[in-house]
């Protein structure tokens, strides 16, 4: 256990500095890309522009700006080129409209997946799995950005019965939150829900041909007993590794599209503004702040799958 | 009319096995000397460090003499597919010396392997997955030709249409997919694309295992058709005695990385020396209800013991009915008795006195092993020559495995 | 005389697939009585397995049809519920499958796949007891230190002893019928012969009936009271062990005598084999399924033989074939031992 937290932090710094040097290094060779002006505004002289330039140091060498800005961002100081919004703030009262947003969106996949799948494989062929695997294939092919135009216009616009667009905290009314929120979860949840099922179905219908499945109906289990004791939990670790990657991205601002569409103040609505903007220092947070989730849910999970399944040893 | 093919038969038998043994004085094809590959077992938290080795194969020698056929026999984990990868260097061994055709092979790289390869092909147990299912016959059969550039490339097609019939195949399957045949004829494709470039040894892994029955047979008979045919010599590995008897010259018993007992086939199943020996022949009914009824079946007990901490002394002496303390201390060397049968025992079975004094110590023994025949007598141990890589090993045994 | 076990009656077993109807069992008719080990013989895609499997209805599945009957202490298997097979297997009709590492569930210790059989079909047992039993039975079919390695996974075992935990938990139980399926193909030499020895012992200390499914003939000279031989689907030949050795009635049992080795004499020069391939399930061969690779075939084999007593001191000595019994007495010696052919090339 030891040499595992210590190699996956290790491997969780590289990654976090290869990120950072990619995003950063990919904005230098983008010919379109002169932050200064950007900042000084369109109509700024060329003497303002090379204030800011000097001010900011963009004339200094690549590694130079490199580590000043990693320096900024360890030490909390960063701010963006845009609004010169502290971005380390900016992500910290950000993120619980994320976490409000992914985490019950997720549980609302996860389950519906389960349970859908498992109906799929049980009914493998019939009329039910053939009628889910036509919602499936609907869910997975319509675009977030689609479906949650087309929600919004439907039950918000025209039947009403959800408000149109924006957020309540939790703390400040639980019910309105969850009022607010709905629309958003589903139209999260809906795609994953499809493609989970699927997979889930596939990896069930593998399963049931087991031996060792066999033997549990030799020993005289009841089928009930069958599928939940040795076929669904066998078949649910290569959902657990899809969802803990899944669900990572989404935290660490993939919900982009949702956010902005429901006017959400996550930290995807704010990275999707700053993406607009060709503003570094949010987008730099951003793709740093989902690698470390990446990294943190890919060990939760090996830790996860250990637990589950005895031959599995935690490798770093 | 089969009576007269009964007759010529027998007489090709009797030819072959008069060449054979006229190949025997010839130079031999391959030698394996002091052959040792231990894999290694690691851990750590950052640095990962060696905390022990599997002893996969622990100072076998053996050698393979012209258009013969050795069979090897053990089981699971005693280290005989992991000799045989060595001896064809598809492994390379930590220690020991391999010369293929008088050639030192042992650390060849890559591109000097190649024309090694290509005399020495490899046959694989599962005929399933050793057939890339997206290829059709005639590529996995033409493709190492082409590679080896065998032929030019108007002639593979035929050749290996050729191949196909030579191997009892239809060649108009050419462009059929592995799936498209059964387990005996997959494993006939397996074997056409060994033959493709012209090889002059085969390593066969366990060839007709996942065979059934009647088609084993079959199989079987192809194979020494063919050795007869190409003048082919075959290292031919067995997880048990019954197969291999009907292919081999001499077939070598191994056990937890040791070769233990070395003989003529035929003697090996009227005279096994080693108790070893002896519980596999046990291991096998006999399919005759009243021999099997009349027959004491000794059932050896226990399992083979960890690779990776074997025990001291005779390796077998865990689970050996006539283990005595001296079994748990020292060693046996490789004792020589007569009709060049080697058993590496201290208490050898089916042996007469007399042969029991005259035995020698052989030169194929392991050099770990001590000097201690089982007549009593301490014979020196040679020293290695420190030139060659016998000596190498010596060193390198005590670095590896102190004590 | 010993209580019936089972009564198999004309068992049709095929499945519906994309490439047409698989007819894997076709006509199997055999008895099993309490004490006795009958082993049924074949190679891969003979339907032995399928046999087997189906009568503890494991072979059900929306393209599986079934006819004919088959009947434990006379109650109908092929057409009981689910619910009744659920109390039936795994109390009246155990299995031990041949892969001991893929039949065990991976995730779960030895001793609770144990305690959960036990636990399925009594609710009253409380997990202690069972478990106490489970570690009971581990003792007896000698796996050492019983209690701590109930707390192992399968994965923690040897071949051998996941073996052998698999023959505690059918035993679990006790019950009447035991079914084996190739239980130590695969498995070492050295392995086997300590499991086929394990077996032996429940036969002689139990008195269950034992089914013993192999391909291998010298395994059931070892351990077999009677023997059904089956080819492609149906049973060629059934009968006493020592008939089926020492009067084999049907070519293909020929065959599959002469291809055996034997340790103990020297072998043959050539290998017997048996020429050509099985048939395909799909589209059989009419008449006699063996018949495009028996050399002695002549024009009666296209009608299929029926399964008869044609030896006349062997009434229960059953076969499917058309050959006269005193010719095959001659076409079946070559060499002074049963064989398929002469010339064996």
């Amino acid at each position: 256990m030891g040499r595992f937290i210590v190699r996956r932090t290790l491997s969780a710094a590289a990654l976090l500095f290869a990120t950072s040097v990619v995003v950063f290094g990919i904005f230098e060779v983008i010919p379109s890309y002169n932050p200064g002006r950007a900042i000084a505004g369109r109509n700024a002289t060329p003497q303002t522009v090379a204030i800011v330039n000097k001010k900011f140091g963009f004339n200094q060498p690549f590694y130079r700006q490199y580590l000043n800005t990693m320096k900024l961002i360890f030490t909390g100081q960063i701010v963006d080129y845009q609004d010169q919004l502290n971005v380390v703030s900016e992500f910290k009262s950000r993120f619980p409209a994320t976490l409000s947003l992914v985490i019950p969106a997720a549980l609302i996949w996860l389950i519906a997946a389960i349970i859908l799948g498992s109906v799929s494989a049980l009914r493998a062929g019939r009329f039910a799995d053939k009628a889910l695997m036509v919602m499936a294939i609907v869910g997975v092919s319509i675009p977030v950005f689609l479906l949650g135009a087309v929600l919004l216009y439907l039950l918000a616009y025209k039947l009403t019965i959800f408000p149109n667009t924006g957020y309540v905290s939790l703390t400040s009314n639980p019910a309105q939150w969850a009022y607010y929120l709905i629309l958003p979860w589903f139209s999260i949840a809906l795609l994953s829900i499809g493609f989970y099922s699927r997979v889930l179905r596939s990896n069930l219908l593998d399963m049931v041909n087991e031996d060792f499945v066999r033997t549990a109906k030799a020993k005289g289990l009841s089928q009930q007993r069958v599928f939940r004791r040795h076929v669904l939990r066998n078949s649910l670790m290569p959902i657990l590794t899809m969802f803990g990657l899944d669900f990572a991205t989404l935290l660490g601002g993939a919900a982009l599209v949702t956010e902005t569409l429901f006017n959400i103040p996550g930290v995807g609505q704010y990275e999707a503004t700053a993406i607009g903007n060709l503003d570094v220092p949010p987008i730099l947070v951003g793709a740093m702040f989902t690698a470390f989730f990446v990294v943190l849910f890919g060990a939760l999970i090996d830790v996860v799958y250990a637990l589950l399944d005895p031959r599995v040893r935690l490798t770093g | 009319m089969s009576e007269e093919r009964n007759q010529g038969a027998a007489e090709t038998q009797e030819l072959r096995e008069a060449a054979r043994s006229l190949a025997g004085t010839g130079k031999p094809m391959l030698e394996a000397e002091h052959v040792q590959l231990y894999f290694p077992v690691k851990k750590g938290i950052l640095v990962d460090r060696t905390i022990g080795h599997v002893h996969a194969v622990d100072d076998c020698s053996i050698a393979l003499r012209e258009g013969e056929t050795l069979g090897i026999v053990g089981e699971s984990g005693c280290g005989k597919s992991t000799f045989a990868r060595c001896m064809v260097r598809l492994l390379e061994p930590t220690a020991g010396v391999i010369r293929f055709r008088g050639t030192d092979i042992t650390h060849l790289g890559r591109r000097k392997l190649e024309p090694i390869h290509r005399e020495a092909q490899l046959v694989f147990q599962d005929p399933v997955s050793s057939l890339n299912p997206r290829k059709r016959v005639g590529q996995i059969v033409g493709t190492p030709m082409k590679l080896h550039g065998v032929k030019g490339q108007n002639g593979v097609e035929d050749r290996v249409r050729e191949l196909l019939g030579r191997v009892g195949l239809n060649p108009e399957h050419i462009n059929r997919f592995p799936h498209e045949f059964s387990g005996g004829q997959r494993q006939r494709i397996g074997v056409a694309r060994a033959l493709a470039v012209d090889p002059r040894l085969i390593v066969l892994d366990e060839p007709v295992s996942a065979l059934d029955v009647s088609i084993q047979a079959q199989v079987i008979n192809l194979l020494d058709d063919l050795q007869d045919d190409f003048g082919l010599s075959y290292v031919f590995i067995a997880h048990d005695l019954s197969v291999v008897r009907h292919v081999s010259d001499r077939i070598g018993v191994m056990y937890l990385g040791k070769i233990v007992e070395l003989s003529p086939a035929k003697e090996l199943y009227t005279k096994p020396i080693h108790p070893y020996t002896q519980a596999l022949l046990g291991a096998i009914p006999i399919p005759d209800p009243e021999e099997n009824r009349a027959r004491e079946r000794v059932v050896v007990g226990g399992e083979p013991p960890n690779p990776v901490d074997p025990p001291t002394g005779c390796r077998f002496h865990t689970r050996c009915p006539h283990a005595t303390d001296i079994c748990k201390q020292v060693e046996p060397p490789l004792a020589e008795y007569p009709g060049g049968h080697l058993a590496a025992c201290h208490h050898p079975q089916n042996v007469t006195e007399e042969e029991v004094t005259n035995a020698g110590r052989s030169p194929l023994s392991p050099l770990v092993a001590g000097g201690l025949l089982p007549n009593g007598k301490e014979v020196p141990v040679p020293q290695a020559d420190t030139n060659g890589a016998g000596g190498g090993l010596a060193a390198r045994l005590k670095r590896i495995a102190p004590g | 005389m010993a209580e019936r076990l089972l009564e198999v009656e004309d068992l049709q077993v095929s499945f519906a697939t994309e490439d047409g109807v698989v007819r894997a069992v076709d006509g199997v008719t055999f008895t099993l009585d309490r004490g006795e080990v009958l082993a049924i013989v074949g190679e891969s895609g003979s339907g032995k397995s399928v046999t087997s499997m189906t009568l503890m209805g494991l072979t059900r599945g929306p393209n599986a049809r079934f006819a004919g009957s088959a009947k434990l202490k006379g109650k109908e298997l092929l057409t009981a519920s689910e619910e009744d097979l659920q109390h039936i297997r795994g109390a009246e009709i155990a299995m031990i499958f041949q892969d001991p590492i893929s039949s065990l569930s991976p995730v779960h210790r030895i001793g609770d796949q144990i305690v959960e059989q036990i636990r399925a079909h009594d609710k009253k047992v409380s997990k202690g007891e069972a478990f106490d039993h489970a570690v009971e039975l581990m003792e007896r079919v000698g796996i050492p230190h019983a209690r701590a390695r109930a707390r192992a996974f399968p994965h923690e075992f040897s071949g051998g002893m996941r073996q052998r935990a698999m023959i505690a938990m059918a035993l679990s139980l006790s019950p009447s019928v035991l079914i084996a399926d190739e239980p130590t193909t695969a498995l070492d030499v050295t392995i086997q012969a300590q499991i086929l020895a394990e077996v032996k012992t429940l036969k002689e200390h139990s008195d269950s009936g034992i089914i013993f499914v192999t391909h291998d003939l010298g395994v059931v000279a070892d351990i077999a009271d009677r023997v059904i031989v089956m080819y492609a689907g149906r049973v060629v030949e059934q009968g006493t062990l020592d008939e089926i050795f020492y009067d084999p009635q049907h070519p293909y049992t020929w065959g599959l005598l002469g291809s055996v080795t034997r340790m103990d004499r020297d072998p043959p020069k050539r290998l017997p084999s048996i020429p050509g391939l099985p048939p395909s399930l799909i589209r059989a061969p009419r008449g006699c399924h063996f018949r495009p690779r028996c050399p002695h075939e002549f024009e009666r084999c296209a009608e299929v033989p029926p399964l008869e007593a044609r030896v006349a001191e062997a009434p229960d000595h059953l076969d499917r074939c058309w050959l006269e019994v005193e010719d095959k007495r001659t076409r079946r010696e070559i060499e002074g031992r049963i064989g398929l052919v002469r010339d064996a090339a």
